[in-house]
């Protein structure tokens, strides 16, 4: 097909359809984790979720909150910086859906094609670097809205930035230098005997941990923190502006997930099912994970998540990328 | 409140916490300046909720004020009442049966354990767990329920009675109770620590936060769980005991650091003694009225000076009744332990950081219908 159209039209298509697939993997996301949150929120707490709006069991409750978000007057603090404090949401959401470019569905059959929008060759490193926007949009709208909330919490968000990507990209590391390759789908493809979460077990805790940072998620939520600075940097926007802080926050959810399945469990490989229902149990495992936890643990303090940070995690990436190191050398 | 120089070079921020702030229990305010997220000073405004409580009992009947004291600190409405009517009965001299003074107590310490249900549920929520704050609430439910079933209202009762109760329990309410305090005993007080109080997080959080020393505890007349987390046992139904505590065989529970997590441990292990005390309670009972003779006519204390402490929740509430003779007092003070405690807050959170602000207060469980009264 790509040799009977003319190669601008065709680059146009592909610049069109692309997107448009990830903006409707993300929307589709977060509408069902509006309400798959709050439903399995409401198992843990002995409730039973939203039951009354939208269809059996309550599912089309995002499409609720949706147009009750939609409809919401959309305010602008008077004393707000107006540019960055209106860029602020895409500067947040962006990263968010750039992420899902790189990253692997499933592959058709052990050898065929792999389902990936582009199959780049240092795609680990896009991806931490589009990853970490993120903190520059959250800071964009803490600085804009001229709040004091609103600069507190963006303040936390770049200080845990700093403090959680290191051990980040060293967790990362530790799975590059196993699979020799900076592609996803290389490391998927190396991981075909077995996970690298079975060597690299102490990686993935150390990933796991830094991603509940880098999304602000319990225990890490202090940047929204909404006991103590209300909703952090969030604090000032309203309806539509604060939806997209909200679509954020779940397609991040949904794409650090999808990172870890593909680095650290495995990716597509498994029996019985093909690839792409592999890659989703095993994101939406993640996701359980992440929701269970934030409806069990309190928060940690700003102080204790730095010490957390660099002391704990930061050596244990270390000690991970060490061992794997000298394995690699012992192997070769 | 001292003065404090400020260095030029250090950049201080001024937040203001309230009166209408997500965790602010109730209406309270704080300023805060900060330097970075560290608490250089806090100071509390209070009054929010002023209803001229004490100006309204003047024009009331000794009789018609004990509502009005449900709503000091609505939470504990059984132990504001109880204090109120011993206070009148003490100077009338009103002789109380033995099955309605039995009953007071178990009350009392029945509002006791709904008390630290949502104080145990509010720190949780304060902290960033919300799951903790539903299960208080499942369990402070059913409290409510058997309440309900005695006294026709959930929260405030209007149940005492100056010289006894306004109407003894249903039949086979007491049966009801004793099953709900087994449940609560078994199922839901362990619960409640696994779940926060023995979370490493909660832990970080709250141990060596805002720690009171002993000393400074009873220089500024801290009471109740609060002096009781700084390691001091002073309890008024064993020092000063009223309604036949005397009778009672309890412990109580005392802290060591005096830091937050002293405060909230207190609390739980307080529970405890609590469920101790109505079982015991509930072993004693006697058959009889449970309203007492009063004199005939209106209700006029003799001239003079009236004080009557008892121990509430959160701490010591006391009534100071000045009577000309009247049917009415010629002025009423209520000394609110709340209020009191309050004024810790700046000793509690400089050199803290923001997030502790938080942690303190809920720690301190201030009630703001009693703060501002």
């Amino acid at each position: 097909m790509q040799a009977a159209l003319p190669p601008w039209l065709w680059n146009l298509i592909v610049a069109v359809v692309k997107p448009t697939l990830i903006l409707a993997f993300i929307g589709l996301n977060a509408l069902l984790l509006i309400w798959g949150e709050r439903k399995v929120a409401a198992r843990i707490q002995r409730r039973r979720g939203p039951e009354v709006v939208g269809g059996p069991w309550g599912v089309l409750q995002g499409i609720a909150d949706g147009v009750k978000l939609f409809a919401k007057e959309d305010v602008m603090p008077a004393r707000a910086d107006r540019w960055v404090w209106s860029l602020a949401p895409s500067v947040v959401f962006v990263p968010a859906a750039m992420v899902f470019l790189v990253l692997p569905f499933g592959a058709l059959g052990p050898s065929g094609p792999v389902l990936v929008m582009r199959d780049l060759e240092n795609a680990v490193l896009y991806l931490m670097a589009v990853a970490s926007f993120t903190a520059l949009g959250i800071w964009m709208a803490g600085w804009g809205s001229n709040s004091k909330y609103s600069l507190l919490g963006a303040m936390r968000a770049i200080s845990m930035l700093i403090s959680y990507e290191v051990p980040l990209v060293l967790a990362v590391l530790g799975v590059v230098l196993a699979a020799g390759s900076l592609s996803v789908v290389d490391i998927v493809r190396a991981q075909e005997s077995r996970w690298f979460i079975i060597p690299q077990f102490l990686g993935f805790l150390v990933f796991y941990a830094a991603t509940l940072a880098e999304l602000n998620r319990t225990p890490f939520d202090l940047v929204l923190g909404e006991s103590e600075i209300v909703v952090g940097y969030a604090t000032e926007y309203s309806g539509i502006r604060w939806s997209m802080f909200f679509f954020a926050e779940y397609g991040a959810l949904v794409a650090s997930s999808l990172v870890a399945a593909n680095l650290f469990l495995g990716g597509w490989h498994g029996p019985f099912y093909p690839g792409v229902h592999w890659v989703l149990i095993k994101t939406y495992a993640l996701v359980f994970l992440a929701i269970w936890i934030r409806w069990t643990l309190p928060r940690f303090r700003i102080d204790q998540v730095m010490d957390f940070g660099w002391k704990v995690l930061l050596p244990l990436s270390l000690l991970n990328l060490t061992a794997t190191g000298a394995w690699m050398a012992v192997k070769a | 409140m001292e003065t404090r120089e400020l260095e030029e070079d250090r950049v201080l921020l001024r937040l203001n916490l309230g009166p209408q702030h997500p965790s602010t229990h109730g209406v309270f305010r704080a300023i805060v300046t900060l330097e970075g997220e560290t608490i250089v000073d806090l100071e509390p405004v209070v009054g929010y909720l002023h209803r001229n409580h004490e100006k309204i009992y003047e024009h009331l009947q000794y009789p018609m004020i004990v509502p009005f004291t449900d709503r000091l600190d609505y939470l504990s409405a059984i132990n504001n009442e109880l204090g109120y009517v011993l206070a009148v009965e003490g100077a009338l001299g009103i002789e109380v049966p033995e099955r309605a003074r039995v009953l007071r107590v178990l009350f009392s310490e029945f509002q006791r354990i709904l008390y630290y249900q949502l104080f145990f549920g509010t720190l949780a929520m304060d902290l960033g767990a919300t799951t903790p704050f539903l299960l208080a609430f499942r369990d402070r439910e059913r409290g409510y329920d058997l309440m309900e079933r005695v006294t026709g209202a959930r929260l405030l009762y209007n149940y005492l009675r100056i010289g006894g109760l306004r109407n003894d329990v249903p039949d086979g309410w007491l049966r009801d109770l004793e099953a709900y305090l087994d449940y609560f005993e078994r199922e839901a007080w362990p619960q409640y620590m696994d779940l926060l109080l023995r979370n490493e997080i909660f832990l970080l959080r709250t141990k060596e936060v805002g720690v009171l020393p002993s000393d400074l505890a009873l220089a500024y007349g801290a009471s109740g769980p609060v002096l009781r987390g700084s390691g001091i046992p002073r309890d008024l139904r064993k020092d000063d005991p009223y309604s036949g505590y005397e009778n009672f065989q309890f412990e109580i529970p005392v802290g060591e650091r005096g830091d937050s997590y002293d405060r909230c441990v207190v609390r739980l292990y307080e529970m405890l003694e609590s469920i101790r005390i109505i079982r015991q309670a509930l072993s004693r009972l006697p058959d009889g009225p449970v309203m007492g003779q009063l004199p005939r006519g209106l209700l006029k204390l003799p001239p003079g000076e009236y004080y009557q402490r008892v121990e509430a929740p959160s701490g010591e509430l006391a009534y100071y009744l000045v009577s000309d003779g009247g049917p009415a007092p010629y002025r009423a003070k209520i000394r609110s332990p709340s209020f009191v405690h309050l004024q810790l807050m700046p000793h509690l959170c400089r050199g803290h950081k923001l997030a502790d602000v938080i942690v303190i207060l809920s720690s301190i469980f201030p009630v703001f219908g009693e703060v501002d009264r």
